[in-house]
């Protein structure tokens, strides 16, 4: 096979090189069971963008939708906009910019390479803070929370409100190592984030997630880490495994659970794909650009038209800007990872159905939890379903705005909740 | 706008593809013939489409290998790049396309869409005519070794008395039949279709037979009872009962009560069920959100065929015959619309009974189950869906695509299920 194209793993070597040379103080490069902390900066190559371009410039298009909204998935409008945009208007250094811009770090964990986001406050008793990003996201969701999180008073906040804040790159996405074994389902996430905390000087500390960051910080809890004294999350994950069992009486709780059945029989189609065949799809993921736009597009009904809207009217919701949605997608093209993140959805499939068939209830939770419901969710929780999955609740609010990617569309607000809903757990001087 | 296509549309392929017919092969009187002219048609790929199929696959770029050492995860990176290699560097097109300029093809325009399709009518004078109907990952090529063992039989070792005329259309969206561009594709339209046509061929007295989306629409044919058909043969019953629909979509355990056989055809659906069945999930959802990948990566949409029942054909069907089938699929860029399909018909298994409405059935049907279907339909089943179920075999060798693995097998099971049926000649 001619192949023309750098593989991923050419891609990512390059990016790890960039990182090596100009950054990396030396050090014994195979030391065992490595616990360094090692700076990096994204560095994309020339001929990767140049590629990227000429193979959107080169795609081949199906006929259009034969329906006039989303129903057949995302629409042809929709994607020849993005594609035209990502193609020529885009500016592709801005990704490296914003990434270069906040103190980026590699470490080693159980084996595989973790990337993440380190931003320490200024101010010194900030709590600090793991938030996990979900997929089709990357840290790239979250980027925009850390000025409002970290630096509150720049943002209409506290200085008793900061944090110190840390975003990993889960395991197989962005510029983490992609695991090449098996078992890394979110609870060995989970474990590998409390190593990374404590590798990083924190023994009481939070953490926050939507979407499989919601999955990787439930378990944070439920597992008891060593130090997470509390966490925060936007979707009710445990919906997935007993949504049929949570109160239907009220009018707001027939609304999600409604949601929730709409979602399993009609927006379930990505979730079975990577869960059962995630090699499968990622074969067309890795070799065309637009391919993997319009499978990573195809989330949620709300995010799809505010995606869209940035698109096709020029109206974009909040955050989600067309340079920050083409940013998120031109991070998992460079690097090669739609397989790898789809394969966590194969490894956390398996340990949803093995929790199911073992008819065990999921450890209980000791620490406080928070939640906050964002309407334009995918099953807007109500207070009673948070409660009946979490019977301690320390903090509930239901915001007026922002849907499945809460941090990213809407991130002021998002960091208001995130500060109200840890305040309890800030020591009392 | 910058981002364009480098390669021709489809209708300009097709287009190029009849003009060629129409310099050589079309008769003046048929092209200027009503909307319910027949028109011969060739396949004529102009070199270019072959030259740029093969640059897109030398372009590949390849995820890492899956972390198993199974086809758990889905088609394995080395099983797929060895079938892509042989593709790029060996494979012929060219063949494939001698072989159905071999067989007499037509287009013809039913409820607005042009409908391609084979026609090779038999030697033998009382020859029942045969309308059979492929599916999906499928194509017509899934029935090019049926042709002669059907049309032919006595150089197979049957007799003339159980000849067929065989018709083997093209489904709307599929290969060289048009692109649908209203909604509302489904069996039932799809056999008003066919009855159409064969009509149209001047066919008074005929039968149907199909497997995977052949099925329902030889169903359908069924159910609608139009003059002329006689009866149907199908290699994918729809047999499944509501309690056992209902453990399966809800991963209950199996009904209490099953025989061996029902519990050993719960057990394989609960298999498919749980594992194999994504693709159908999202084709049915979201078939615009897939379309786009197997639009512009060769190796995607090999990938996605290969895949199918895990990966079934990659198993057991011979490469070259894959290969022209994945090849028409990329060549008439049809991933996208043929996906449609199951999106028309979300939520109707095309294996359960009440979904396909086997109890209006009147209409003889005759069932032959092929021991590695996705699941092999039990006869107490079968007898409680069709209550006019004139045959049901079940034979020892021969999968889901029984016409491209067993086609010697599928043609003399189709003798014998439709013999009765001739009586009345």
């Amino acid at each position: 096979m001619n192949g023309t194209a750098p593989t991923r793993r050419d891609v990512l070597a390059t990016l790890a090189a960039a990182g090596a040379v100009g950054l990396l103080p030396e050090q014994p490069a195979a030391a065992a069971a490595d616990r360094s902390i090692r700076p990096f900066t994204v560095k994309v190559p020339q001929a990767a963008v140049d590629d990227l371009r000429r193979r959107i410039a080169s795609t081949r298009w199906p006929t259009k939708e034969l329906v006039a909204d989303r129903s057949q998935g995302v629409q042809y409008a929709t994607i020849r906009e993005l594609a035209r945009y990502w193609a020529t208007d885009y500016e592709f250094g801005r990704l490296e910019a914003r990434l270069n811009a906040l103190p980026q770090f590699v470490t080693e964990i159980d084996g595989v390479d973790i990337h993440f986001i380190h931003v320490r406050s200024r101010h010194e008793n900030a709590l600090p803070l793991i938030m996990t990003h979900g997929w089709p996201g990357s840290v790239v969701e979250l980027l925009e929370t850390v000025g409002p999180l970290t630096d509150p008073t720049a943002h209409g906040g506290n200085a008793e409100d900061a944090f110190h804040l840390v975003l990993p790159s889960l395991p197989g996405y962005g510029f983490s190592g992609e695991p090449t074994e098996l078992g890394w389902d979110a609870s060995r996430t989970a474990r590998a984030w409390a190593e990374l905390m404590n590798r990083l000087g924190y023994t009481r500390y939070v953490a926050q997630g939507g979407d499989v960051g919601a999955l990787v910080t439930d378990l944070m809890g439920r597992l008891g880490v060593e130090g997470l004294v509390g966490y925060h999350l936007n979707l009710l994950t445990a919906v997935l495994a007993i949504g049929d069992k949570l109160p239907k009486e009220s009018k707001q709780e027939r609304a999600a659970a409604e949601a929730f059945a709409r979602f399993r029989d009609d927006g379930f189609g990505y979730f079975l794909e990577m869960a059962t065949r995630p090699q499968t799809i990622s074969y067309a993921m890795l070799d065309s650009p637009v391919a993997l736009a319009a499978w990573m597009l195809d989330h949620d009904t709300d995010s799809y038209y505010k995606i869209s809207r940035a698109f096709v009217d020029g109206k974009p919701v909040g955050n989600l800007t067309r340079d920050t949605i083409v940013d998120n997608i031109t991070l998992y093209w460079l690097t090669g990872t739609a397989a790898s993140a789809a394969r966590s959805y194969w490894e956390d499939g398996r340990a949803l159905a093995a929790a199911l068939a073992s008819g065990e209830a999921p450890p209980a939770v000791t620490v406080p939890v928070g939640f906050t419901t964002f309407p334009g969710e995918i099953w807007a929780s109500p207070r009673s379903w948070v409660e009946a999955v979490y019977p301690k609740l320390a903090y509930f609010n239901e915001v007026d705005k922002g849907g499945h990617f809460a941090a990213w569309e809407e991130p002021e607000l998002f960091s208001a909740e995130v500060r109200a809903a840890f305040r309890s757990l800030r020591p009392a001087d | 706008m910058s981002v364009m296509s480098l390669t021709p549309t489809r209708r300009e392929l097709l287009a190029a593809a009849t003009t060629t017919v129409a310099l050589s092969l079309l008769p003046k009187t048929l092209r200027a013939a009503g909307s319910d002219a027949i028109h011969p048609f060739t396949v004529k790929i102009p070199q270019a489409e072959l030259d740029e199929l093969r640059r897109r696959i030398a372009a590949t770029r390849w995820p890492d290998p899956e972390p198993v050492h199974d086809r758990s995860q889905g088609i394995q990176l080395a099983n797929l790049q060895e079938i892509v290699r042989y593709w790029e560097t060996e494979y012929d097109w060219r063949k494939a396309e001698s072989k159905l300029n071999a067989l007499p093809q037509f287009i013809t325009e039913i409820d607005g869409l042009d409908i391609h399709f084979i026609h090779v009518r038999s030697k033998h004078e009382n020859a029942l005519p045969l309308i059979v109907t492929h599916g999906w990952p499928g194509s017509i090529i899934e029935q090019l070794k049926i042709i002669d063992p059907l049309t032919n039989p006595t150089a197979h070792g049957a007799n003339a008395a159980d000849a067929f005329h065989l018709v083997i259309p093209s489904m709307p969206g599929f290969g060289f039949s048009g692109k649908p561009n209203d909604t509302g594709w489904n069996p039932n339209r799809i056999a008003r279709a066919w009855t159409v046509l064969m009509n149209r061929l001047g066919y008074t007295r005929y039968v149907a037979q199909g497997g995977d989306w052949g099925s329902p629409v030889s169903s359908a044919m069924a159910r609608r009872n139009p003059p002329g058909l006689l009866g149907i043969h199908i290699n994918l019953p729809a047999t499944v009962p509501q309690d056992v629909a209902m453990a399966l979509a809800g991963g209950a355990p199996a009904p209490a009560g099953l025989s061996e056989k029902e519990r050993a055809a719960f057990d394989s659906l609960a298999t498919f069920f749980k594992k194999y069945r994504a693709y159908g999930a999202i084709m049915g959802t979201r078939p615009q959100a897939i379309g786009y990948a197997l639009a512009d990566t060769p190796v995607g949409l090999a990938a996605w065929i290969l895949d199918y029942n895990n990966g079934e054909p990659e198993r057991l069907l011979n490469r070259d015959d894959v290969l022209d089938n994945i090849t028409l699929y990329w060549l008439t860029n049809t991933a996208t619309s043929a996906a449609r399909i199951y999106w028309e018909t979300s939520g109707q298994s095309v294996l359960l009974s009440a979904a396909q409405k086997t109890a209006e059935i009147s209409l003889p049907v005759a069932i032959t189950v092929f021991p590695g279907e996705v699941y092999r339909a039990p006869e107490t089943w079968a007898r409680r869906a069709y209550r006019n179920l004139i045959y049901f075999n079940e034979v020892d060798r021969g999968g889901h695509f029984a016409a491209w693995e067993q086609p010697e097998l599928l043609a003399a099971e189709l003798r014998t299920a439709f013999r009765q049926l001739r009586k009345s000649t």
